[in-house]
């Protein structure tokens, strides 16, 4: 009996004694959830394989007690799956990754009705060393590894098997993130977690290591959902790549400081001949460390941009994404207002469902007491009803805590929201600097031009020619040349860039308007539902003491 | 409790859940009937005075036949010391019997308690909430009086019910009595209590009763305090936390209102009409808060003050106890001291026999009355204990009854409130 189990897991006895008394005096025993098993796995179950993991330790045993039991979420994941399996006929693999806690796994052979599926699972942290070739002789830092284990039936992934699994650590997700990024400017990649260094000292390290681990597995998660990214190089190099992760992790500052200052004096006298390589650094912004004089000259641009009273050469003129940018900025602003409310509403449902719990236990102390005090059979009658309203109190109490547990779901789909946002600003960013480029090599080539025409003008009044200023055009037409090509690939590249913003704005605008429906839909259900379970509980115990009512109309 | 919205009836109506058993003496809808009856009103809180001086004054209605009121209406004005005189003098007269409890003085002690409430327009509907606490309170406390057959012939009751406001006031500064603070009250208790404390440390030798069901009692009535006082601490918080979630919700629709219309299109609207019916519900979760502090967290307050005043009774009895036997023992002892000057024979046998006489018969008169006095407490305790017990019952099984409609009717709302936009919900995702 599942009851009894609670019970040898309360370490005070006297509360154990306390709903005891509720419970085994209850001939149909209605505390006990009805043996009904939840065939979905529980909320917090990542991996078939794994122990799941454990709810936040609650201090009271009363709480521990009221541990809210599965055949409540049976009756409502009925909810989110219906509204999930309606939403299947559009994006068909994009459903299928979106690894909503109430999907199932599909079975090993593979069923032919989910196909390009790509399921991502982070467990079993531990601990290595690493004897690092630092200052300190002989010192290792410890960090930890998680393994990373993959399904999926993508024909690029060159695994014999449909499931393999690699060990990465946290870095090793920095890397990833750094190099899509790169690749994938003007997308909405989604925002890897922090790396958050101040918390890791002030949590215990298990709870630490555990939170990382699940906020690495909804990333990778993520980037599995994301109809683009999904199918990047890196991510499956992350994924599948054994051993090291063989993806260039981003050079540290003194290298590029090296390579800037072999660089800096071809930038300078703008003499050298564009290479294919050199011309794809045009491609990627300015770094700091590299490319120093780039970066000089875009920040002057920026600044002529801000305060300069001439409009850039070019400007961004696509009205649309100026309106839609400035509907989503808007958007970010309410989504963050209802965030946090809905924080609040669930603090506040919690502490309702606690002090109900309270009450309920207060009620069954007197309970216990009236009982084994009874001298008059009013006591004993009193014991009776306050029985019933502790027993009504404790179910209320325990609906309260599974209707937030269920709430909380729902409302985090604000969360991701507002995390997508960081990416959407990421895309942004990527699109405003890429047009930065494009305006730092109009103003470069308009300067050129116009020093051309100024030394051509020069030489014209000299008989016989300049020799030293003609070579000095020269030079300058072949500047002019190689910044030509640079711009050409700059407006290339700021074109992909709109287009990957203008598209992505697209999927997310459809997908928003999914995901905000079904979440309202879950909600408002979820709400509803409890509600019309804690009005039975209440109508019940109305009933038991209805009695009084008549009596007192009596009178 | 049926809201009915003729006050009349209303007092009616609570001065039946209060009866209990003894109502059914009464029949206060014919005031011209021949059976006996006694309705008291208290009404019409109104604060007078200004500054630290000022005070509420009730209006206090009598509607009765007994001969020895001006019937068959009489109305007085009455403030909350003149409720604190009338309960003195009954605790000192009907030694033995459950007198009724008064709300707290103050709103001090209750202020402590809602502290933490953080909006002030909270804090100006908590005041007159509490007004109104109080004259219920106050009203329950004047008719349980009426109700019982003993304290209901009180002739302090009548000068309260019926007296001129001078005559109250000047009866109400010759008060001598026992509780002229809170802190007396206290003292009592912990002479009680520390009496047993005494015995530990063998201070002084017990002169407490040893009668086992009497001890089993006491031990009764002082946990019990101690349950009760607890089941109404959640009680409070439980209205506390509808006033929060309520609250919560309301800025949560808001919030959400917000989005609604910063998205436009029919997920804008769902969004609106979500946010909407949050606020609904907010008004909903307030109105329920102020139906458990009424229905359901006041009749238990009631219920520990009720006990604390059984402790009183209590305390009055070990005091009678104590005393009857002092004067027992004086008696004895005087007996052996008059013996002795007998026998030292300073004074003739007649004037001895005489003074003799005197004596012991007066100090056998004050150990009887004594005796008797404790004896009456004893037997009139045990009367009321049962009774005590019943109408608690009763009183319990009615708040019981009332927080459970209450709560099932808010979720029924609740319900119904978030089922009502899932059509709207359906037309969107159609769109």
């Amino acid at each position: 009996m599942m009851n009894h189990h609670d019970f040898q897991q309360d370490p005070d006895d006297d509360d154990g004694v306390m709903e005891s008394l509720l419970l085994h005096d209850e001939p149909s025993n209605p505390l006990q959830p009805p043996p009904n098993p939840n065939p979905n796995p529980k909320p917090d179950h990542h991996h078939p394989l794994l122990p799941s993991t454990q709810s936040p330790k609650s201090p009271t045993t009363f709480n521990s007690f009221l541990d809210p039991p599965s055949y409540a979420e049976a009756i409502f994941t009925s909810f989110d799956s219906f509204s999930s399996s309606s939403s299947n006929g559009t994006n068909h693999s994009h459903h299928h990754n979106r690894n909503t806690l109430t999907d199932e796994l599909p079975s090993r052979s593979g069923s032919g009705s989910v196909s390009d599926y790509l399921y991502i699972f982070v467990s079993d942290p531990q601990k290595e060393q690493e004897t690092s070739a630092s200052l300190v002789p002989g010192a290792a830092t410890t960090f930890y590894t998680y393994l990373i284990t993959t399904r999926t039936d993508l024909p690029e992934f060159g695994s014999s098997t449909s499931e393999f699994a690699v060990r990465r650590r946290f870095r090793d997700v920095v890397t990833l993130s750094d190099r899509l990024a790169e690749s994938y400017r003007g997308y909405f990649v989604p925002v890897r977690p922090d790396k958050s260094t101040v918390e890791s000292q002030v949590m215990q390290k298990q709870e630490f290591v555990e939170q990382r681990r699940a906020a690495v597995e909804k990333y990778l998660r993520k980037l599995a959902a994301h109809p683009v990214i999904r199918r990047s190089e890196e991510l499956r190099l992350f994924l599948e790549a054994k051993g090291r992760l063989p993806l260039q992790k981003s050079t540290d500052v003194a290298s590029r400081m090296l390579d800037g200052a072999v660089k800096l004096p071809k930038q300078l006298f703008g003499s050298e001949v564009a290479t294919a390589g050199e011309l794809s650094e045009v491609v990627q912004p300015a770094k700091g460390g590299r490319d120093l004089l780039r970066i000089f000259k875009e920040l002057k641009q920026s600044v002529t941009n801000d305060w300069g009273g001439s409009k850039p050469l070019v400007v961004e003129e696509d009205k649309e994404f100026l309106e839609r940018k400035e509907k989503l900025v808007e958007f970010e602003q309410q989504l963050s207002g209802v965030s946090q409310q809905a924080e609040s509403l669930v603090k506040h449902q919690q502490d309702m469902g606690e002090t109900m719990g309270e009450l309920g236990l207060a009620f069954v102390k007197l309970t216990k007491f009236e009982t084994e005090e009874a001298i008059f059979d009013s006591q004993r009658t009193r014991a009776s009803d306050m029985r019933n309203v502790a027993t009504a109190a404790v179910k209320a109490s325990r609906l309260y805590r599974e209707l937030n547990t269920q709430t909380i779901k729902h409302l985090d789909k604000l969360h991701e929201y507002l995390g997508t946002m960081l990416a959407v600003n990421n895309a942004f960013a990527d699109r405003a600097s890429a047009l930065l480029t494009v305006q730092t090599l109009s103003s470069e080539l308009a300067s050129l031009n116009s020093r051309i025409e100024k030394l051509e003008v020069a030489s014209s009044k000299i008989f016989g020619g300049d020799k030293s200023r003609m070579r000095k055009i020269e030079e300058l037409k072949e500047a002019i040349r190689v910044t030509e090509n640079a711009k050409t690939c700059a407006d290339r590249e700021y074109e992909r860039i709109k287009e990957n913003n203008r598209s992505e704005l697209e999927r997310i605008n459809k997908e928003r308007h999914d995901d905000f429906l079904s979440m309202l839909r879950g909600f408002v259900v979820n709400q509803a539902g409890y509600a019309e379970k804690m009005a039975a509980v209440w109508e019940k115990l109305a009933e038991e003491t209805t009695a009084y009512s008549k009596e007192a109309a009596e009178l | 409790m049926k809201m009915s919205t003729a006050p009349y009836d209303l007092e009616q109506q609570q001065q039946h859940q209060r009866s209990g058993v003894a109502a059914s003496s009464q029949s206060p809808r014919s005031p011209s009937s021949s059976t006996p009856f006694l309705s008291v009103s208290v009404t019409d809180p109104v604060k007078l005075g200004n500054g630290v001086q000022a005070y509420i004054s009730y209006r206090v209605i009598t509607k009765t036949n007994f001969p020895e009121y001006q019937g068959p209406e009489k109305i007085v004005i009455r403030r909350y010391s003149d409720f604190v005189w009338l309960r003195d003098r009954l605790f000192e007269k009907y030694k033995g019997i459950f007198i009724p409890p008064l709300p707290e003085k103050s709103a001090v002690g209750v202020l402590k308690f809602h502290m933490f409430w953080f909006i002030t327009a909270e804090k100006f509907r908590f005041s007159a909430e509490f007004i109104e606490m109080r004259r219920q309170a106050l009203d329950l406390f004047v008719n349980r009086i009426a109700s019982h057959h003993e304290l209901q012939q009180s002739e302090d009751l009548r000068m309260f019910l019926q007296a001129e406001e001078e005559t109250m006031e000047r009866l109400r500064a010759q008060e001598t009595g026992i509780f002229k603070k809170p802190s007396d009250l206290m003292q009592i208790f912990k002479d009680v209590q520390s009496k047993v404390s005494d015995v530990v440390l063998g201070k002084e030798k017990p002169v407490e009763e040893s009668d086992p069901d009497y001890e089993k009692l006491k031990h009764y009535i002082f946990e019990l305090e101690n349950h009760l006082a607890e089941a109404q601490k959640h009680a409070y918080r439980l209205v506390k936390r509808h006033r929060e979630l309520g609250q919560s919700l309301s800025d949560f629709g808001k919030a959400v209102k917000l989005l609604g219309a910063s998205e436009g299109n029919s997920l804008g609207k769902a969004f609106s009409e979500l946010g909407i019916k949050s606020e609904i519900l907010s008004t909903k979760l307030q109105k329920e808060a102020h139906q458990i502090l009424m229905n359901f967290e006041e009749p238990l307050k009631d219920y520990v003050r009720a006990v604390q005043s059984i402790k009183a009774t209590i305390a009055e009895r070990a005091n009678s106890f104590r005393k009857q036997c002092q004067l027992a023992e004086t008696v004895k002892l005087k007996e052996i001291d008059l013996k002795k000057m007998k026998g030292k024979g300073c004074i003739d046998l007649k004037s001895w026999q005489k003074l003799s006489a005197n004596i012991m018969r007066q100090l056998k008169t004050e150990s009887e009355q004594a005796t008797k006095t404790f004896e009456s407490i004893v037997r009139l305790m045990n009367e009321e204990i049962g009774r005590f017990q019943e109408q608690k019952t009763l009183d319990m099984g009615i708040a019981f009854h009332e927080f459970a409609k209450g709560q099932a009717r808010l979720a029924n709302d609740i319900a119904g409130a978030w089922r009502s936009l899932l059509p709207k919900l359906e037309a969107c995702s159609a769109a």
